[in-house]
């Protein structure tokens, strides 16, 4: 019975999953070369960038950085309260 | 027809750097290809112990670099392959001994005389790491199917990729087919996915590399062994010949799985 419910049950993960899990993470941090106070001072100048043409709502400005396959990627998440009349 | 300079080079020691370089100049040799093969881990050579070579040093690399002989001189003729020299590196110096420069000039010194020039890096992101993929036009990375191998593996691909040596490939040493097929391993396609490189060989674990370094005859010239097989395809696949992976048993079949099931019941 032991056999079966082993057959059918849930299997513990591998050492296999285990290792490739924890290189995912491992290197997902080792391949940033962005350090959260310059994410930091990028959102502070990117929101006084933009606000001097468009209406942002400054609270909800987001920006993250995310790994992909080998090239990291800035994601900036601005959110617009509408256009300032001001135009350069 | 200038030599492609090609470094072998891995961040992590002791997954097969030194004995990749040996067996890939032994084969490219024995495919009639003119081949130097360059020790460039100063004060720590052993690409003369892995060939055989090492009571014919005379002069090394950093003699040639500092000028005290003609590169010719320091050129140590093969034992097994007509086509094929080692140059190879000082023991009794450091890294510092020989720069960027020097070996740039060096390799551009030899392009026009060989085909192949292979450069055994030394371990480690430093100087010797430098100086080993100055002169590169391809960079060959080695791992193992271990977490801390294919971390560093990872690092150097970063430090390949920004000196615009890239892209570089790759091969999986020391594959251990059966822990494989029961889990307890890192498959190729688990290295290749994380790494996101060109394959370029897997070259499985095998007990015969321990009696041919001990013997100073590399694994390629017995024609028994497995992971002479895996060397000689990557040496054809850098000739640009199509040849297909070997077939590693990596995946278990449902009796191998039954069997494991009952066992650990």
């Amino acid at each position: 019975m032991k056999i079966l419910a082993q057959l059918f049950g849930q299997r513990r993960p591998s050492s296999r999953d285990i290792a490739k899990e924890r290189l995912q993470l491992v290197l997902a941090y080792d391949r940033i070369k962005i350090s959260p106070e310059l994410l930091q001072t990028l959102k502070n100048e990117l929101i006084t960038v933009i606000s001097k043409h468009v209406e942002i709502d400054r609270e909800g400005v987001e920006v993250t950085f995310s790994q992909g396959k080998r090239h990291g990627r800035l994601i900036a998440d601005i959110p617009l309260l509408g256009t300032r009349g001001r135009r350069k | 027809m200038a030599a492609r300079v090609i470094t072998i080079t891995s961040g992590k020691g002791g997954v097969g750097k030194t004995t990749t370089t040996a067996n890939l100049s032994v084969a490219l040799g024995v495919l009639g290809q003119r081949v130097v093969a360059i020790d460039a881990d100063i004060g720590l050579r052993n690409l003369d112990v892995l060939m055989g070579l090492e009571n014919r040093i005379v002069y090394d690399i950093v003699d040639v670099a500092e000028g005290y002989c003609r590169l010719r001189q320091a050129l140590i003729k093969d034992k097994h392959v007509s086509e094929l020299y080692l140059l190879p590196a000082a023991q009794t110096r450091d890294k510092t001994a020989v720069s960027p420069e020097d070996m740039t000039r060096l390799c551009d010194q030899m392009r026009d005389d060989f085909d192949f020039i292979l450069i055994d890096s030394p371990a480690g992101i430093e100087r010797g790491f430098r100086n080993a993929i100055a002169p590169a036009d391809e960079v060959l990375i080695v791992t193992t199917p271990e977490v801390a191998a294919v971390r560093d593996a990872d690092r150097i691909i970063g430090l390949v990729e920004a000196e615009e040596k890239g892209p570089a490939s790759l091969i999986i040493n020391r594959v251990k087919p059966e822990m494989v097929r029961y889990g307890n391993m890192l498959n190729t396609a688990d290295v290749v996915e994380i790494l996101a490189i060109d394959l370029k060989g897997i070259v499985p674990e095998d007990k015969a590399i321990i009696v041919s370094t001990n013997r100073g005859v590399p694994i390629v010239l017995d024609h028994k062994a497995p992971a002479g097989l895996a060397f000689r395809n990557i040496a054809r696949r850098l000739l640009g010949e199509e040849v297909p992976f070997l077939n590693i048993r990596e995946m278990p079949n449902l009796i191998e799985r039954l069997a494991r099931f009952v066992r650990q019941g």
